[in-house]
């Protein structure tokens, strides 16, 4: 190895992997199956405009209006559309609050569904054999690896997405964040917290530039 | 009748994988060529014509999937799927290039359509032709067999009793659709167990739930 003829830029020249891609790309086009500027298009759609900042607004509204609660818990599906996330991936969903009784969390044990138009394209540990074997069985452990420790009469109550039903976690609103605004609300939710493999962020850890 | 089909992916429960190698949020590919599998993947889906349980069905019973990573297997699965839907020949897969032209009657996800692709999707709900066998409340037990092809039903909830907690209306029915023989829809449930009736080392309090189409369950007494 190491005497490939690619020439790009800065990619690796000498990951196997992205020749043997490379090849499949070129016979589809060669073939007329692919148009590589579709190609283009869905990378940049996953990589700057779909992804977990949009089930942060999400949550965010959840906070906010009590209405728009209610709606997720009744049919996440229309109340997601609502705010402009629909479509691949996410065309079933369900939201699932966490409580002071009950923490969720999501997990796919058979491959890797993750809800896509809220979330973006699931993190290579989701996809990962370690996290899908394990959050099953021992969730508090998982999540102890995450940095989270729950309190003991806390419940743990895993869903593992084997249809295609995609499920969404709501986090809890962190407190003393009653001033704060939607767009501001949005910052402290983390992908991990929708997923329930994290919490939202401190709200005192977020710059207080906007609290004036 | 092939009677050895064996996934790979059903990995619920089982040890021995090490540990979760966390990443921070923001990171979408790691590498390049992921992107691209990705891409490539969702692309090939239109002139292909497989749906998603073919594509799941091609990936979890790859011999070597729990030594790749996951777009190596997508990338594996999509060299076979292109051949077993009659796009191209293994030798041109071998090739990396056409050996001949290709089929012009075959749908091509064009630019343009990405986002109205994107945006609509694939909902799998369907019309159901009779009423729930199940309600919300109701004891039910999975299947215990084991199947001859691709499934939804993880082993670790196998032969064991939980509870409806949601009924999800009728879906597309993946052990059907995966071979080719038709959605043939069932109701799809949420069936939510006790950690603890499914492993002995589990901790109380913990529950876990699995979404399961109306033939992977019986009523439980």
């Amino acid at each position: 190895m190491g005497h490939g003829h690619d020439h790009d830029e800065d990619r690796s020249e000498l990951d196997p992997m992205d020749v043997r891609v490379r090849a499949l790309e070129t016979l589809l086009t060669e073939k007329g199956y692919i148009d590589p500027a579709a190609l283009d298009e869905l990378i940049d759609t996953y990589q700057t405009r779909v992804g977990p900042r949009n089930g942060a607004q999400v949550v965010a509204r959840a906070w906010v209006d009590p209405e728009f609660a209610e709606w997720l818990r009744t049919d996440a599906t229309a109340a997601i559309d609502s705010l402009g996330f629909q479509g691949r991936q996410g065309e079933h969903m369900v939201a699932v609050e966490q409580t002071d009784e009950t923490h969720n969390l999501v997990v796919c044990t058979l491959c890797s569904c993750y809800p896509w138009p809220v979330l973006g394209l699931p993190p290579t540990w989701y996809k990962a054999a370690p996290y899908r074997s394990r959050a099953v069985r021992d969730p508090r452990g998982v999540l102890g690896e995450f940095g989270v420790t729950l309190r003991d009469d806390v419940d743990v109550r895993v869903w593992d997405s084997t249809a295609e039903v995609r499920y969404l976690v709501i986090p809890q609103r962190p407190t003393g964040t009653d001033d704060w605004s939607e767009e501001r609300l949005a910052e402290l939710v983390t992908r991990d917290s929708m997923i329930g493999v994290g919490l939202p962020l401190n709200p005192d850890t977020v710059d207080a530039g906007a609290s004036a | 009748m092939n009677s050895s089909y064996v996934s790979h992916a059903d990995l619920g429960g089982t040890t021995g994988h090490g540990p979760i190698e966390h990443e921070r949020e923001g990171v979408v590919f790691p590498h390049h060529w992921e992107a691209r599998a990705l891409a490539l993947t969702l692309a090939a889906g239109a002139p292909g014509g497989w749906n998603i349980d073919m594509s799941r069905s091609a990936r979890e019973t790859l011999p070597n999937y729990l030594d790749l990573t996951y777009y190596a297997i997508w990338t594996a699965a999509l060299e076979q799927l292109v051949v077993d839907h009659g796009l191209v020949t293994t030798a041109e897969v071998e090739a990396g290039h056409g050996l001949g032209p290709g089929d012009a009657s075959r749908r091509v996800l064009r630019v343009e359509a990405v986002p109205a692709v994107l945006t609509s999707g694939g909902p799998v709900n369907r019309e159901p032709r009779s009423p729930a066998r199940f309600e919300i409340g109701d004891r039910v037990r999975t299947r215990a067999d084991h199947v001859d092809h691709h499934t939804r039903l993880p082993a670790y909830v196998s032969g064991q009793i939980g509870v409806v907690e949601r009924v999800h209306g009728a879906h597309v029915f993946p052990d059907t659709n995966a071979r080719g023989l038709g959605e043939q829809p069932q109701w799809l449930y949420t069936v939510v167990f006790d950690a603890t009736d499914l492993w002995d080392d589990a901790a109380p309090g913990q529950r876990v739930s699995v979404d399961a189409w109306d033939s992977y369950l019986e009523p439980a007494t």
